[in-house]
């Protein structure tokens, strides 16, 4: 009995932490290509190399994408333990709601109710689709 | 909040949702002919970097991240989230009719709602303005 709760709650610890690195990772590229700007306004004044650079250089691109890829590997760690069934539907379900939340709050986005009724419905599609 | 997409700004959405599942299909289909890759034949994954469907699957996927980038710069994250979703919609469809696999109702039904929440949001305005913000930026720049 122990021993299934125990499981379970690996699973779902393993699930929130996909969840949260996808939900930093997120955030912080788009707060990094807001602080950027236009990126077809800066390849007009500087080429397609200062758009890249442009991006490159940004410490919040930086350290979001790091998030991006620990998420690729907790994924594939979680993967390891968990079934697809379980982990797909439910860390992408929690990172759309997640990603809703960070941004009314962190990147200050007005999250209007057709956008939560939107985040609801993907996370229900993707249940549905895994099904 | 106005809405500011241009035609351009949603072929870039069009980007955003057609080549990641196209780009992971691609992978898959290539990586089927390369074989199962272990710890004992990892040279493998050398060789699948000469496979055409690799390539093509990982130039979408350069660019799909081009794309979803360029979108994070004049829209919310919360309007390109479910343009992001609909990838999911296109890989069924995908395997419905490329694959030949078989679209339960439930699978269908899932379609349903992906497509209409990106319904919702498409009609929405994509970016939160703030003017305060603007009006720091603009004092910056004098």
């Amino acid at each position: 009995m122990i021993a299934v709760h125990t499981t379970e709650l690996r699973a779902w610890s393993c699930i929130f932490g996909v969840a949260a690195l996808a939900i930093a990772g997120e955030c912080l590229i788009a707060a990094a290509m807001r602080r950027v700007g236009d990126l077809d306004d800066i390849r007009a004044e500087s080429g397609l190399l200062g758009a890249i650079r442009a991006v490159l250089t940004n410490p919040l691109f930086l350290i979001g994408a790091t998030c991006m890829a620990l998420n690729f590997f907790a994924l594939l760690y979680t993967l390891s333990s968990v079934d697809l069934s379980l982990a797909g539907p439910a860390s992408a379900s929690l990172t759309y709601i997640g990603n809703a939340a960070a941004a009314k709050v962190f990147l200050r986005e007005n999250v209007d109710r057709r956008r939560w009724l939107a985040v609801l419905f993907v996370c229900a599609g993707v249940y549905l689709l895994r099904k | 909040m106005k809405h500011t997409l241009t035609p351009q700004r949603y072929l870039v959405l069009l980007a955003v949702t057609l080549t990641a599942p196209i780009g992971d299909a691609l992978l898959t289909r290539g990586m089927h002919d390369i074989g199962v890759v272990d710890l004992q034949h990892l040279a493998l994954l050398w060789h699948a970097l000469f496979n055409p469907f690799v390539d093509l699957g990982i130039l979408l996927l350069i660019g799909f991240f081009a794309s979803y980038m360029t979108a994070l710069t004049w829209a919310d994250l919360t309007f390109v989230m479910p343009a992001t979703a609909f990838g999911y919609v296109v890989v069924a469809l995908l395997s419905q009719f490329w694959l030949h696999e078989h679209l339960t109702a439930y699978r269908w039904a899932g379609i349903l709602l992906i497509v209409c929440a990106v319904g919702f949001v498409a009609n929405g305005p994509s970016l939160t303005e703030h003017p305060e913000l603007n009006r720091m930026d603009s004092g910056a720049a004098r």
